[in-house]
């Protein structure tokens, strides 16, 4: 991978499962997250992903596309449009620079975006760094 | 209190600690990361087996208060939270979240971190709601040393109130809203678009809408000095003459200058769309969508065509389209 270069997208189907599994396997119990009812009343339509959810998923798109012995230095998000269950996220993301260090790991920083039916969900950049 | 002297009292807990010497309610462990990776559908072989290291993204998860929610938090941050309670900025909502990772965490490795408030916004109105963004910074440490920081922004806000429902049609005013909804449902339907904004019809502009419900896009004429004007004024800017007349607009126009709406969503609209700001061939401008070309190929000085969109059963509206398109516009075309 080289500086420009792309990553496949990966489309992401945002149920209504992977909301609340996401929510409660990190801990978060926010009722926006798993409560349609309690969403509408906060002037939502409806739940929506909590962040670390996105930041977990974000996070395995690009080490899934850097190989097993990827490991992530540095995650950095923006949450724009709310993921709602129904939705489908299309993460994107694109390298904006290579780094070599003297035992040879390179660490690539990674442009990432993830958009839905209402509009970019997620942007952000992402460090990893793959050994020689 | 008026919101600058919140905002005052807001900003003096900047840099005050959030969270002072918080400890993981669980030390960091296999089954905790292994539900993790279920839920995120990430296999990385390097979350799973006998040498797994914790998913990185998963620092804040660590720190997390959750169902009997967080002692950690300082008085601080505490009262930070019950004044933005207190003047209505009840929900909340994460926007972005900025992790370093120093080392990994292992199974075994015990969690302790320590937050402060970095900066409070002034008072934002967003999408959801009017409130004050929030950050924090933390530190993680695992074993005492520095494991992974983590920098949070959570908006603090007030809801805004949701949009009215739709008006319904009279054929349906003799049926329950909620089992309509149902029904639709079990239909499998799409739910009704809600109806575009009526134009604002008065005394000095009813003329106007008359001629748009027949097809004619009429252009008031001061009977004084001969000025056109659109749209329709009670008197000429011009003169100052109250008298006028009407010429009807001949149909050909050129873009003079236009914007494409990509956000907010507003119901009834499907963004991306082009709003132009049409130069008629009598010299006057107006505001309607282009039609006919996709929204990214508006320009300036692109020749327009005026055509009548019949938008629903009681409104129609003057819109312009570009290249050689037909001429008739279907009903419900966008």
């Amino acid at each position: 991978m080289r500086t420009g270069d792309a990553l496949p997208p990966l489309e992401i189907p945002v149920t209504r499962t992977l909301i609340v599994a996401g929510a409660v396997a990190s801990r978060d119990y926010q009722d926006v997250h798993h409560d349609a009812e309690a969403a509408r009343a906060k002037g939502s339509p409806d739940i929506f992903m909590n962040i670390l959810t996105t930041n977990g998923l974000v996070g395995r798109y690009v080490t899934g596309h850097f190989g097993p012995r990827s490991v992530l230095r540095k995650v950095a998000i923006r949450l724009g449009a709310p993921n709602h269950p129904g939705d489908t996220m299309t993460l994107t993301g694109t390298v904006t620079g290579v780094t070599e260090g003297p035992d040879g790991t390179r660490t690539f920083l990674v442009r990432i975006t993830g958009a839905n039916g209402l509009g970019h969900h997620v942007t952000g950049t992402v460090a990893v760094e793959v050994p020689r | 209190m008026s919101g600058d002297a919140l905002y005052e009292r807001l900003k003096a807990y900047e840099g005050r600690p959030a969270a002072v010497a918080g400890r993981g309610k669980d030390p960091v462990n296999l089954p905790m990361i292994r539900h993790w990776c279920e839920a995120m559908g990430d296999a990385h072989p390097a979350y799973a087996g006998p040498d797994a290291v914790a998913p990185p993204t998963m620092l804040q998860a660590w720190t997390m208060g959750g169902l009997s929610g967080h002692e950690d938090r300082s008085e601080a941050y505490g009262e930070l939270l019950g004044l933005l309670d207190g003047a209505g900025y009840t929900s909340v909502v994460a926007t972005d979240c900025e992790q370093e990772y120093l080392r990994p965490l292992r199974p075994g490795d015990e969690i302790t971190f320590d937050a402060v408030v970095e900066s409070v916004s002034p008072r934002k109105t967003t999408r959801l709601g009017t409130g004050h963004f929030v950050t924090t910074r933390m530190d993680v440490r695992a074993g005492g040393e520095l494991a992974g920081t983590h920098r949070f922004r959570i908006l603090k806000y007030a809801p805004a109130a949701r949009p009215p429902e739709p008006p319904e049609r009279p054929d349906r005013q003799d049926r329950h809203h909620r089992q309509d909804r149902q029904d639709r449902q079990d239909r499998q339907e799409r739910p009704e678009r809600p109806r575009r904004p009526r134009p604002v019809v008065n005394r000095d502009n009813a003329g106007f809408w008359e001629g748009v419900a027949a097809h004619r896009l009429l252009i008031q004429r001061c009977t004084a000095c001969g000025t056109l004007r659109l749209p329709w004024l009670p008197g000429c800017n011009d003169c100052g003459a109250a008298r006028w007349d009407t010429v009807e607009a001949g149909g050909e126009g050129t873009v003079h200058s236009y914007v494409v709406m990509h956000h907010p969503p507003f119901p009834a609209f499907d963004p991306p769309y082009a709003v132009g700001l049409i130069e008629l061939a009598e010299g006057v401008r107006m505001i309607s969508n282009v039609v006919g070309v996709p929204y990214d190929e508006v320009r300036i000085g692109m020749p327009v065509r005026l055509e009548f969109l019949r938008v629903d059963e009681e409104l129609v509206l003057p819109v312009f389209r570009a290249g050689d398109g037909p001429g008739a516009v279907a009903e419900g075309e966008r």
